[in-house]
């Protein structure tokens, strides 16, 4: 018998038309950045040009915002990758007073509406009257991203032998270098994934960083502000672009991991 | 010493990214707490007067869009179960060699912006837009037909947004069901059906519930989906908070507004898990 209960082609076709459902608007957000409108509103296909791919950079605010989202996601995926993993690695390897404390409010940050969350770091802010703008987008992601770092660190942190560490401190190594040549190298893929997975959900938030930008735009928040006037091509471009890079890391990573079973 | 070291070292690991989350996300949320307690104006300040009122007033004036979003949410979580538990189980069982591919194809949607995905929406299922048009023109529509500015579009828009969410950890669950138990199940001479009821579906609830939790939450309290492929009454909490907050500054109304919202859903989140065996929820939920 094979696995599974139902004979006959009828699931996979549905989950086929659901895979369809789910790529239909990335489909047109690529087609449509290959348009040649030539109104404001980039809503009917007008034949098929790359002179928007040429003029990718012409609208400096929409350039300025996409510098400024890869910047913030870059900080964040540096400052949450390494917070997140020094916690992942404490939950997965130590047991010690608060732990569950520490689980409960990751818990929370991690399943708080997102608006709650944007909400009350707005409250903070204004109630301080501390300025908002670059640096409170990266204080607001570092914030939401640390707890998801953490959580893939420590499910990492708790699938290693830790006889390892216990040889290389018999065989005389130091707390620091047992840490940075047997430690880190182990429970690095974790540390990998978690700041990658930092990057991109900094890189694609829009609602927390709306109630924390102040006059700072980033892409989310730049398209957002043009939703009544027409989206230009090149907002289609970027997000071709970013899709393709995702797209690229991905496979290579579903690559090596195959290679590596192999 | 040596021991003492060693008791000391976790704290140290958890202090920087502790104390970011306890500033950033446990403070901010009391600081939100007591500016809805506090009364006044952005000209004249604020000042804290247990000042009840605001709730009072963002409860009875928007009770509606209250209302109105966890129905939404409710609907949207709904039909992602609907449609998204056939998926998972297709992929699980039958994903063979390739499931992580197909894993990967369902998680395509957030390799590009939320925003971007929810306008491309709004273009898709536009009044003169590629889908209605030609079927309008075709005759198979009425001509005042339209989707954008009713509740299905809001519900939809938020049943494609979160599905992933949904479907990711029904995945885990029916992905880790041992085959043999089916086997089992058919050698004591259960039926497809009763194999599927009693065996199955059992063991898939606690994806289902992880599922609800990433889903439910999001959907509840989204203003995206409301906003671009919605209309006037179609508002939702999130669009008044958002509104209350950034364009009124009627900041101590805003702040209750977010907290009831937070409160309901903290409310729902624990009496499904009461329902449904807290340890279960948390455990998937964590994962």
């Amino acid at each position: 018998m094979s696995r599974g209960l139902f004979r006959g082609r009828g699931l996979q076709i549905y989950t086929w038309l659901v895979i369809a459902w789910l790529v239909v608007p990335i489909a047109v957000m690529i087609l449509f950045g290959f348009n040649d409108t030539k109104g404001r509103f980039n809503t009917t296909f007008q034949g098929f040009t790359l002179k928007w791919y040429g003029q990718l950079f012409e609208i400096d605010a929409l350039t300025q915002a996409l510098v400024n989202s890869l910047l913030i996601a870059v900080l964040t995926m540096v400052i949450a990758g390494v917070l997140g993993s020094l916690i992942g690695l404490a939950l997965g390897r130590y047991r010690f007073r608060g732990a569950a404390l520490l689980t409960l409010v990751m818990f929370a940050a991690i399943s708080c509406a997102e608006i709650v969350m944007g909400a009350s770091l707005h409250s903070l802010f204004i109630t301080l009257g501390m300025p908002e703008g670059f640096p409170t987008i990266v204080i607001a992601h570092v914030m939401f991203s640390i707890s998801f770092v953490a959580v893939t660190v420590r499910a990492r942190v708790m699938t290693l032998d830790t006889s390892l560490e216990e040889a290389a401190r018999d065989l005389g190594a130091s707390t620091w270098d047992t840490f940075r040549l047997v430690t880190l190298p182990m429970i690095f893929p974790g540390v990998l994934a978690g700041s990658m997975l930092a990057f991109a959900l900094s890189i694609d938030d829009f609602v927390i960083t709306n109630f924390t930008a102040g006059g700072t735009t980033t892409f989310p928040l730049w398209i957002w502000g043009v939703t009544r006037v027409g989206i230009p091509p090149q907002v289609n471009i970027m997000g071709t672009l970013i899709f393709a890079a995702g797209l690229l890391i991905a496979v290579g990573n579903i690559i090596a991991a195959r290679r590596r079973r192999a | 010493m040596r021991t003492l070291r060693a008791r000391l070292t976790p704290y140290a690991l958890i202090f920087p990214g502790g104390l970011w989350l306890a500033i950033f996300f446990v403070v901010p949320t009391l600081v939100m707490l007591s500016l809805s307690l506090q009364s006044g104006n952005v000209v004249d300040g604020f000042a804290f007067t247990w000042n009840w009122h605001s709730y009072v007033d963002g409860i009875t004036t928007y009770h509606d869009q209250i209302i109105r979003s966890l129905l939404y949410g409710l609907a949207a979580t709904v039909i992602q179960i609907l449609i998204g538990f056939p998926v998972a189980y297709w992929i699980a069982f039958k994903g063979g060699n390739n499931k992580s591919v197909y894993l990967f194809l369902v998680l395509l949607p957030f390799l590009v912006s939320f925003v971007l995905r929810t306008i491309s929406w709004q273009f898709l299922l536009s009044d003169n837009g590629i889908l209605l048009g030609p079927l309008r023109d075709a005759g198979l529509l009425p001509q005042d037909f339209r989707v954008l500015a009713t509740p299905y579009a809001v519900i939809g828009g938020l049943s494609y947004n979160f599905l992933p969410f949904m479907i990711l950890p029904m995945y885990v669950a029916l992905e880790r069901i041992d085959p043999r138990l089916l086997e089992a199940a058919q050698d004591l001479y259960a039926s497809r059906m009763q194999t599927f009821l009693r065996v199955v579906l059992p063991l898939s609830l606690p994806g289902v519930f992880a599922g609800v939790l990433m889903t439910f939450v999001p959907a509840t309290s989204d203003y995206v989906n409301s906003s671009v492929l919605g209309g006037t009454n179609t508002t939702m909490i999130g669009n008044v908070i958002q509104n209350q907050f950034l364009v009124n500054q009627d900041y101590p109304v805003a702040s209750a507004l977010s907290f009831t919202l937070m409160a309901l859903l903290l409310i729902g989140i624990f009496v499904y898990a009461r329902a449904l065996g807290t340890e279960d929820v948390l455990e998937v939920a964590a994962r």
